[in-house]
């Protein structure tokens, strides 16, 4: 198994979403976060005082899948999230230790395939 | 000699009137989402600076002047009496109106539309089409003299700036997740203020329409209470039948169409005709509002659903309910030719504005493009026309010192 995390547009999370779904990737989770990843810099302006804002909004994405799934997972996100301008994100691929279902208690493999799905 | 108890109501409900286009920009800004909050507020309050100035330098010479010109950069207009209040004070109630017209229109186009286009336009509209139709109406032109009953703007106001809504609309084009993503109001606690406030400035609107502190005035004011109570609980009802849930937002929209509908017959009609009008108005606004949102008509606010339906239906009913036994008026009587009447008025009102709308937009396309690109669009019009968020937290924000202060 491995966790793949993802740092996107938050203006892309729908598009996002939906090539995971078409790709039938439905168990993730998403966290706002500020990054920093050296997109040009946004300057606002409030009464007078300027600002940089060195801190971009994101969304952050977090999929446990099964090996085989992960490629699949990769390419999904790349479609929705690519813009081509400096500040499309990263995505990350860890190695899981071990995971388990809560309401089950199933482990592993069987634990990141969506209820059915047989595990193959 | 201006009468002191006239004048002293409408120094009020100038006032009143003036706070209908922040609550305007309120009620429409908790219903887009929050990367666009800053931007449809601005649509609001920029009408209040660019059109309230149209309207002092020309608008109102246009709309009330003997000639177009002549009353052009306020000349002429003082504190002598015009009718029982001081000249001064008739232009500048009249100049409440003219912003809030202008700033209802931004209901069709935001969340994309540019900042500086948008405020070309509706300075231009302003003069170009309010002040000739209120002249129409109100400032002794064709629509006035055929006998329209139009007591505080219904066909002058909402008709005329929904007719602009759709054309505006149709020009700039639907956002670019219309229909594609789920798009939710950023804080209908908001939209709950904007109508509550839109509805305690409706009785300057209203009320103030009757010119004086009088009975009209009286009877213009408890219609404008009256009428949104009854569309609020048919609207509720709609509801209910069909989700089971009585929304928010829908209460917050019935008031406003309840507002809408009573504003042509306020100062002529009995209050069981104003409920009558107000429970009436509910039903062809709610499901117009209800088909709109499955068409490619990107009407954002659905300013048609609500002013364009809602103003028709209160012009049409006007000319059904209108009585000289509460108006006083032998001409305000509801009969089969009072219908026409003003059928005639709706459907001139919508003709010219649509027209004009469009040629305007297009004068102003040659000087500027209308809309954000879609990296923009996707980016939020608060920062990509503003510089500013609504909702900034300020984490990892730099402070930039001004080099040439440094020095």
């Amino acid at each position: 198994m491995k966790l793949v995390v993802a740092v996107i547009r938050s203006e892309r999370l729908p598009d996002v979403l939906e090539e995971l779904f078409k790709a039938n990737i439905a168990g993730l989770t998403i966290s706002r976060v500020h990054g920093h990843g050296g997109e040009t810099e946004r300057v606002e302006t409030y009464r007078g005082t300027t600002v940089k804002m060195e801190l971009t909004e994101k969304v952050r994405l977090d999929i446990g899948v099964s090996d085989h799934f992960v490629e699949t997972t990769v390419q999904a996100i790349l479609a929705g999230a690519r813009t081509g301008d400096v500040g499309d994100g990263k995505i990350f691929v860890l190695p899981v230790e071990r995971v388990v279902r809560i309401r089950t208690g199933e482990e592993d493999r069987a634990a990141v395939t969506p209820v059915g799905v047989p595990p193959d | 000699m201006p009468n002191p108890a006239d004048t002293a109501w409408l120094l009020v409900a100038t006032a009143l009137v003036l706070l209908m286009t922040p609550a305007l920009g309120f009620f429409y800004g908790g219903m887009v989402r929050a990367k666009n909050a800053l931007n449809t507020l601005m649509m609001s309050f920029a009408a209040l600076g660019f059109v309230g100035l149209a309207w002092a330098l020309f608008g109102y010479s246009i709309a009330f002047g003997p000639s177009p010109l002549a009353h052009a950069f306020l000349r002429d207009v003082a504190l002598d009496a015009k009718g029982t209040i001081p000249h001064l004070l008739f232009f500048g109630y009249q100049g409440t109106f003219a912003i809030i017209t202008a700033a209802l229109i931004s209901g069709a186009i935001v969340e994309r539309m540019r900042f500086g286009p948008y405020v070309a336009f509706i300075t231009i509209w302003s003069l170009a089409v309010y002040a000739p139709v209120a002249k129409w109406v109100w400032g002794g032109g064709w629509l006035g003299r055929l006998g329209a009953l139009d007591f505080a703007g219904g066909t002058v106001v909402h008709v005329n700036a929904a007719a602009a809504a759709v054309v505006c609309a149709l020009v700039v084009g639907s956002r670019k997740d219309y229909a594609r993503q789920a798009i939710l109001p950023q804080n209908v606690p908001f939209t709950l203020l904007g109508a509550g406030l839109l509805w305690l400035g409706w009785f300057g609107f209203n009320a103030g329409s009757a010119l004086g502190a009088n009975a009209i005035a009286a009877l213009a004011f408890v219609n404008t209470m009256l009428a949104p109570t009854a569309t609020l609980v048919v609207w509720t009802m709609l509801d209910l039948m069909r989700t089971k849930k009585a929304t928010a937002i829908g209460a917050a929209t019935g008031i406003v169409v309840g507002l809408v509908a009573i504003t042509p017959a306020a100062g002529f009609v009995g209050p069981m005709s104003a409920i009558a009008i107000g429970a009436i108005a509910a039903v062809p606004s709610y499901y117009a509002l209800l088909y709109r949102a499955r068409t490619r008509l990107d009407d954002s606010l659905d300013v048609v659903a609500a002013h364009g339906v809602g103003g028709c239906v209160g012009a049409l009913l006007t000319g059904v309910f209108a009585s000289q036994t509460w108006s006083g008026l032998e001409t305000a009587t509801g009969s089969l030719k009072q219908l026409g009447v003003q059928a005639v008025a709706v459907l001139a009102t919508i003709a010219y504005s649509a027209a004009v709308t469009f040629v305007i937009l297009k004068l102003v396309a040659l000087a500027s493009r209308l809309r954000s690109d879609v990296r923009e669009e996707g980016l939020g019009m608060d920062f990509t026309q503003h510089g500013e968020e609504a909702y900034s937290r300020g984490e990892g924000a730099v402070l930039l010192l001004d080099r040439r202060g440094e020095q």
